[in-house]
């Protein structure tokens, strides 16, 4: 495979198929591809424009208001004939 | 409910009257005959009263105790159509009181007072009224 004899304090000039964890390796091995990541994942972080805070007050819905709104609705054309209807006391 | 009852046992024929009084009134309701009377129109005219929000005759400045007794008697007249309607339509009196007042303050006419969203008495001009954001959208009833 490799004779160390022959290179001496160089690196192997070429890498074997089966010597990729191998120090002087010529391609990437998984922790470097994963170091890659965190690298490009942490510039888009730092670049990225959004930025989410929690609220400092309680999140309130007011369910109050639309479940009246909805009853005004339903309620409106009744309560324009009791209008009509009701001439003199409106 | 109860001085009336008084007030009729001491005078039967103010009963007879009365009742004579609500029958044409009944019968006259479907024809729509009925008109403000004259002193309710000249105060609405003058400001004295004003469309309140909740629906009911509110008083934009002190009233004098006519005033105020005419449209107190109103009031009163107006609650009870108010729950015989909501009733009907399985709603509170106060929701359906709401939505009335929604609409009286939109038909009412420049000049008139009508209270706002924030309970201070308004002028209606010929622009739209200020209205709660609860009231419903659209078109304005026709007059």
């Amino acid at each position: 495979m490799k004779n160390p004899q022959l290179t001496n304090r160089a690196h192997l000039a070429t890498t074997g198929p089966m010597d990729r964890n191998e120090r002087g390796k010529r391609w990437p091995t998984r922790r470097g591809a994963s170091a890659l990541g965190l690298l490009v994942g942490g510039t888009m972080a730092l670049g990225g424009c959004i930025s989410v805070n929690a609220p400092d007050k309680p999140i309130v819905i007011e369910l109050n208001i639309n479940i009246k709104q909805e009853v005004v609705y339903r309620l409106a054309a009744d309560a324009g004939n009791t209008i009509q209807d009701n001439p003199d006391i409106f | 409910m109860m001085p009336l009852r008084e007030q009729t046992r001491r005078k039967p024929a103010m009963l007879l009257a009365g009742a004579a009084v609500l029958a044409a009134l009944t019968l006259a309701a479907p024809a729509s005959a009925q008109q403000r009377d004259p002193a309710y129109a000249a105060a609405r005219a003058n400001g004295q009263v004003g469309e309140g929000a909740d629906g009911y005759l509110g008083f934009p400045a002190a009233p004098s105790p006519e005033i105020r007794h005419m449209a107190e008697d109103i009031n009163i007249k107006r609650r009870a159509v108010y729950a015989d309607k909501a009733e009907a339509q399985k709603a509170t009196i106060d929701d359906y009181a709401f939505t009335a007042g929604c609409l009286a303050i939109q038909r009412t006419a420049p000049g008139e007072k009508y209270e706002g969203p924030d309970g201070k008495w308004y002028t209606r001009t010929a622009a739209p009224p200020l209205l709660d954001s609860r009231c419903p959208k659209g078109a304005p009833p026709a007059q």
